[in-house]
């Protein structure tokens, strides 16, 4: 079955000069019968190369932790689209159509992703003239007819502090039939500056790729770069990426609990939650002055060490933190009127969230066992292990019992490394990037799989770089589990998601 | 019900941070107010304009001159012959553009207080719509944490809105991305006037990480009049309360 696919592990590289373009229909068929057999699409993307068009397709094994990646060439303005057998891909296609103005095909939801223009000039997917601006939020929505049926439209300015995105409810009264999510507001062309990088600000435009996952997306970059140039970071510094990465969960969860229960009028544990959540993100700051862990990376290891005074307090407020997060959750469980809230609400059935190729807390929730920290180990998760946690039914509840659950396990492991902190170095110095070659590096940040993807040039500089945040593979999740669900859960159900419009709009 | 008042009595106790009567606790590692050398020859000071990826360092015959608007504070900033963070001074905030430049022996510049006839037709109170415009949800999130129990911004009268209609002002962050100017002007547009704008973090200031990218603005202030400009990448919450402070005249 992989005699197509150029099989390779997570931070690894391909020489680009081995990746012989397969004819379209061997390409397609890979994925329908991989994506059939429980591998996933991590990346689906187009480079384009003069008149044409690459595909590349990297495709993510259930097991042996083992991707696979491949490439067809595209030569005309067309391509067969798969989305209507394979859900899962319907948003890459898409993605790639704006990107390089191909048009998919039999694809049954073919609209804009971010409302940006090809960069193939001249050549645009809907055929919209170039002399006119793109207005973004402005295409066919989907949209039921019939009496009492009404249209509500929320954004893109939202009542919160949130970031910005348009959603169209189709209801009959309180009822949702459907939700549907247009993103593109948050655009600002990360993927266009790292074209032709590294470059000195290239960490930092990374590390706001989505702000509040500054270490999962840092942390892959890095390790693209370290695939490049064979460079193995020292044991302290993936022992010290490691605790950041959990710290990162860790202040992510408490918000998204505390929100939660805000969300179903329980004031203490949102109120107990938001300041907790302010603790881990200082203690991220304690590792490196920043509560968000900008600085703490750097390609080749980290910034900054942590000496046993430092490593001493980290220990201590983790226990701190512990017993007034269990405080804090613990009211949930044990308040009815809360529970009643979550428990049925927003649910998503595994086979949707499969077939969606849903990642992170969003799928575990369902029951799908997916983590890249078990499935495709990296850095520290290559020697000590995090458990995964699942939970079965889907729903807000499950969504909140697998955060609470993963942050308890964070919390175990933090305390575990930075008891036994390897001492010695934490940079090592970093060699040339090999050119001509496509590097891969996943990375599990808290709302789940984070891949980039890299290809070099024959100078080493990136040619092509693409970034996947988790908010690609889940907001149609979210928009999942509005079915019939009442408008007004819409909140709750968002909040139990927490997806990055950002990290999506890039 | 009785489980909850048990756990806020005993093990989540009363939180809210004395600040700014008392001092506010920062991390050892902060990176803050900078410091810019003054000794430096033309050659050094030209050398260490030159290493900054963000150009927000300039030299003038020696003398050195540091942006803070265009600042990301980084941990390893390659000019540090002639910059250092290790002042643990996080009172970032200034009232114009020109303040955000730092030279050395020149004044530390502050926040000033609204002009009396705004400070009184506010009130005691501020109201302010969020907009995030390109934002990375970090400034978002040390924004919305202010309103957390242990800043409790509600204490200083100041309050995020969820309708322009009812806000005094615009709190922006985000390097105004081409596909939310629109949103973010009529937001402003729908703000009764006289309405104050306040640019939090580096990227509302002058695009921050990703200034030079066509898809978003040079700065806030290139499509509005800016009061209050709030440096860092994300600013420190304590920065951000602290300019807001100064504005309404709380801290002198």
């Amino acid at each position: 079955m992989n005699d197509t696919l150029r099989l390779l592990g997570n931070g690894q590289t391909v020489a680009l000069a081995d990746l012989t373009p397969l004819p379209h229909d061997h390409f397609l068929e890979t994925i329908s019968n991989h994506t059939a057999h429980g591998w996933r699409v991590s990346s689906y993307c187009g480079v384009p190369d003069g008149e044409a068009t690459v595909l590349y397709c990297l495709l993510a094994s259930p097991m042996d932790g083992l991707l696979g990646v491949m490439r067809t060439v595209c030569s005309g303005n067309s391509f067969p689209s798969l989305a209507a057998h394979c859900p899962q891909l319907q948003l890459f296609e898409r993605e790639i159509a704006e990107q390089c103005g191909i048009v998919f095909e039999g694809h049954p939801w073919f609209k804009p992703v971010r409302f940006v223009r090809s960069c193939c000039p001249g050549r645009d997917a809907w055929g919209r003239p170039a002399d006119q601006p793109l207005q973004v939020g402005v295409m066919d929505y989907y949209r039921v007819e019939g009496e009492e049926v009404h249209e509500v439209a929320v954004g893109p300015v939202h009542a919160g502090v949130i970031e910005p995105g348009h959603f169209r409810f189709q209801c009959y009264g309180e009822q949702v039939f459907h939700l549907e999510i247009s993103l593109g507001y948050q655009h600002r062309g990360i993927e266009q500056l790292l074209r032709g990088g590294p470059f000195p600000r290239t960490l930092r435009q990374v590390e706001a790729l989505a702000g509040d996952t500054s270490i999962g997306h840092g942390q892959a970059y890095c390790m693209v770069l370290e695939a490049l140039s064979r460079t193995r970071p020292p044991a302290a510094a993936e022992a010290l990426r490691g605790i950041a990465l959990e710290l990162e969960r860790l202040a992510n969860h408490t918000g998204d609990m505390g929100a939660i229960a805000g969300d179903v009028g329980y004031l203490p544990t949102a109120s107990f939650c938001g300041r907790i959540r302010g603790d881990f993100l200082n203690m991220s700051a304690l590792l490196c002055g920043s509560r968000f862990g900008r600085g703490l990376l750097t390609p080749g290891g980290v910034l900054f060490d942590l000496d046993q005074r430092l490593r001493d307090d980290l220990y201590q407020r983790l226990e701190i933190g512990r017993r007034e997060l269990t405080s804090a959750i613990e009211l949930l469980w044990g308040t009815p009127s809360v529970m009643s809230r979550l428990e049925g609400t927003g649910p998503v059935a595994p086979d949707a969230a499969r077939e969606l190729g849903l990642v992170g807390p969003a799928a575990r929730a369902c029951g799908l066992k997916r983590d890249v920290r078990s499935d495709y180990p990296f850095g520290i998760y290559r020697m000590a292990q995090v458990p995964i946690v699942t939970a079965f039914h889907g729903d807000v509840c499950s969504r909140t019992l697998v955060r609470w659950q993963e942050a308890q396990k964070s919390l175990d492991f933090c305390q575990e490394q930075v008891s036994h902190l390897p001492s010695g170095r934490y940079v090592a110095e970093m060699k040339p990037l090999q050119g001509g070659q496509l590097a891969v590096a996943l990375t599990e940040g808290w709302r789940g799989e984070i891949c980039h993807l890299a290809m070099t040039d024959e100078q080493g500089r990136f040619g092509y770089y693409k970034v996947t945040d988790p908010s690609f593979h889940n907001w149609s999740g979210l928009a999942l589990a509005l079915r019939g669900e009442q408008i007004s859960d819409f909140p709750l159900c968002n909040k139990s998601f927490n997806l990055s419009y950002c990290g999506f709009d890039l | 019900m009785l489980r909850a008042l048990k756990e806020r009595l005993t093990i989540q106790g009363y939180r809210t941070m004395s600040y700014p009567d008392g001092p506010v606790t920062l991390p050892e590692r902060f990176r803050g107010y900078p410091q810019v050398a003054d000794s430096l020859g033309p050659e050094q000071a030209a050398a260490c304009a030159a290493v900054c990826p963000w150009q927000a360092l300039a030299a003038d015959a020696g003398q050195l001159t540091l942006d803070m608007g265009r600042c990301l504070f980084c941990a390893d900033c390659p000019a540090s012959t002639g910059v250092s963070f290790a002042t643990n001074d996080h009172c970032l905030a200034t009232s114009s553009r020109e303040e955000l430049l730092v030279r050395a022996g020149e004044p530390h510049h502050y926040a000033r207080p609204l002009a009396p006839d705004l400070k009184k037709l506010f009130g005691r109170s501020l109201k302010f719509r969020e907009v995030s415009a390109g934002g990375c949800n970090a400034c978002e999130a040390d924004s919305n944490v202010l309103t957390t129990i242990g800043w409790d911004l509600g204490r200083f009268g100041i309050q995020f809105v969820a309708s322009p209609r009812h806000a005094d002002g615009i709190w922006v962050t985000g390097p105004v991305s081409e596909n939310m100017r629109e949103a973010l002007l009529k937001t402003w547009e729908a703000i009764p006037a006289p309405r104050i704008v306040i640019a939090c973090g580096s990227c509302a200031i002058s695009g921050g990480p990703f200034a030079g990218s066509p898809q978003v603005s040079t700065g806030l202030d290139s499509l509005l009049p800016v009061d209050l400009y709030i440096p860092g990448c994300p600013p420190h919450p304590a920065t951000i309360l602290e300019g807001v402070l100064r504005l309404q005249g709380r801290i002198k």
